[in-house]
């Protein structure tokens, strides 16, 4: 299995823990999903003066690997800030990094995100870029020293699914020493069995167990769904073929009048 | 004979000594201040009486138990305007209105020209929307100080001298984090607008997968618009962003409200339990009552009750978790 900046993962789940009814709730969908690592966003207003410390205990407490993410900024100073107060706060260099560039769809600015990419590289940071799927900004990342890259699936709580599995299977397929994460877009389990499926590493994900109706319920799904799709890549499946190809012969059946 | 000392005259020590005064019970109100204001978390409320509504983001308590808060108000300190609530989306964000349809109960599914029948305002502004016709909502200050003018005629002023050591009803809210540690704040940041232009009866939500947003009518072209929840205690100074998202729905609903004059910037944190459930907890001669949550005039008249069944019937509450 593909190690992230060293460490191994049990679960190749990671989730986000925004936008749950309660902590309470969140706690439990963490406990369901087995997930081995939990994101957390840092509001700036709250990282200043840690004024949201009882949230971050809480998650602390989760017991899995924290990896803060810079979501909702927009510039590469306001991410490498972010990314400061985060590493100061949870005492991890592990950083997602999130450099918007649409307010609409969310998109990442692949310019901005290798920029700050290499800022914080080179400031002892392990960076996890959300990018798009695009081969040559991931080339990119790679030389501002990301070892993980983290292709969005579909715009950030869409639910859409794997939009471009086309690019997904590429990018798998060019970086095969490099750790791969679908982020954002998955809002069902189908979607996050397929990501995996395609020999993704892992998948991450928050609006689909979050905004669940019962994310406890959902969480498991998932977690089910992970382990599916990373048991059938690894079994090597089958290839698609354009004919049917019967599992028993034809010729020779027995007549039965 | 139940005689307490309530630490706390926010919504939740208010509407306790009016419960307990009502059945009987000798009450001293103690606060850190003699009148009702800024300080406590309540002054901010929204004061939406909308039980099914909030049953879209919470637990089943909260919507059996806010049922009573309509009728509790009602008979305790008037105000209450039994218009319904109307829920909303903006045409991109429809997913949003079927989610909130899936999630909660008591509305009916209604179409623009109901909409404009109920609010005149935002004709033509939204094609189908949820009316929860059973909710209510009041003004919060104005119903702190009914039920503040009631007890006052009772002889039951607020004290802010410290409360004597016998059986006390700790109903301080946040500030009783240094007892209950498993309290937490959740920032809420509101604004109060005039918009003499606009006109609406009753509680409108616009639904937003990322800023939710409610508008309170007070009355007289004021509005009360909130509110966003931030997992943090902080209980003042309104960011930019937050204070751009608030208007920006606002002005979505209905772009008079770009014209408004902003009367009030409101900050504070809510008390919440980690399942942001309330809880009655007895401990020695001290019974707290706390994590009201986003909740404060949904619930507080539950929590009250509660307590009192506790206290004059020796009815265990639902909500207690330590005794």
């Amino acid at each position: 299995m593909r190690q992230f900046y060293g460490v191994t993962l049990d679960n190749p789940l990671m989730l986000g823990t925004a936008l749950y009814p309660s902590p309470a709730i969140l706690a439990d969908a963490f406990e369901e999903s087995k997930a081995a690592v939990a994101t957390v966003s840092l509001r700036r207003e709250s990282g200043q003066d840690k004024a949201g410390q009882e949230f971050w205990s809480m998650i602390r407490d989760l017991g899995v690997a924290i990896l803060p993410n810079t979501a909702g900024c927009h510039t590469v100073k306001e991410a490498v800030t972010t990314a400061h107060m985060a590493r100061e706060v949870f005492d991890t260099k592990w950083i997602k990094l999130e450099v918007i560039g649409h307010t609409d769809t969310l998109q990442p600015d692949v310019f901005g995100l290798v920029e700050a990419a290499r800022i914080l590289t080179e400031d002892g940071f392990q960076v996890f870029p959300y990018t798009t799927e695009d081969l040559v900004v991931a080339d990119k990342l790679l030389n501002a020293g990301c070892e993980v890259l983290m292709p969005w699936g579909a715009p950030i709580g869409s639910g859409q699914g794997l939009n471009n599995i086309l690019g997904l299977r590429t990018l798998r397929a060019h970086f095969e020493d490099v750790p791969l994460v679908v982020d954002a877009g998955i809002g069902l389990p189908s979607h996050a069995a397929q990501a995996m499926e395609l020999g993704y590493d892992a998948v991450l994900l928050n609006t689909a167990v979050a905004k669940a109706g019962d994310p406890a319920q959902m969480a498991r799904a998932m977690a089910l769904a992970v382990e599916a799709g990373q048991l059938a890549a690894v079994a090597d499946p089958m290839e698609p073929r354009d004919m049917a190809a019967p599992s028993t012969p034809v010729i020779g059946k027995a007549f039965l009048e | 004979m139940v005689d307490v000392s309530i630490i706390g005259a926010g919504v939740a020590g208010l509407c306790m000594a009016t419960e307990i005064a009502a059945r009987g019970g000798t009450v001293q109100l103690y606060d850190r201040e003699t009148s009702i204001g800024e300080h406590a978390c309540s002054w901010w409320a929204g004061g939406m009486l909308a039980p099914f509504c909030e049953g879209e983001n919470t637990e089943e308590p909260v919507v059996r138990l806010g049922q009573e808060s309509i009728d509790w108000w009602d008979k305790n300190a008037g105000g209450v305007q039994r218009n319904g609530s109307l829920v909303l989306a903006m045409g991109r964000d429809q997913s949003e209105l079927k989610r909130f349809a899936r999630r909660t109960s008591d509305f009916d599914h209604v179409s623009g020209d109901f909409i404009t029948e109920k609010e005149p305002d935002l004709e033509g502004r939204f094609n189908a929307g949820l009316f929860f016709g059973s909710e209510a909502h009041l003004t919060p200050r104005v119903a702190l100080s009914a039920l503040s003018e009631k007890l006052a005629t009772k002889g039951i002023h607020v004290q802010t001298s410290s409360a004597p050591e016998q059986t006390t009803i700790d109903c301080r809210g946040l500030s009783a984090k240094d007892a209950l540690t498993d309290l937490r704040g959740v920032k809420g940041e509101m604004l109060v607008l005039k918009c003499p232009d606009i006109t609406l009866s009753r509680p409108v939500r616009l639904l937003h997968p990322r800023i939710p947003l409610y508008i309170v009518p007070r009355g007289d072209g004021v509005f009360m618009l909130g509110a966003t929840m931030i997992e943090a205690t902080e209980r003042n100074r309104i960011t930019a962003r937050s204070m751009l998202e608030l208007l920006s729905a606002a002005y979505a609903l209905h772009p008079a409200f770009g014209e408004a004059e902003i009367l009030e910037i409101g900050v504070d944190a809510r008390p919440a339990f980690p399942d942001n459930l309330p809880r009655i907890r007895k401990r020695g001669d001290v019974i707290y009552a706390n994590g009201l949550y986003r909740h404060g005039f949904l619930l507080a008249p539950a929590l009250a009750r509660m307590t009192a069944d506790y206290l004059f019937e020796g009815k265990r509450p639902e909500v207690m978790d330590e005794d």
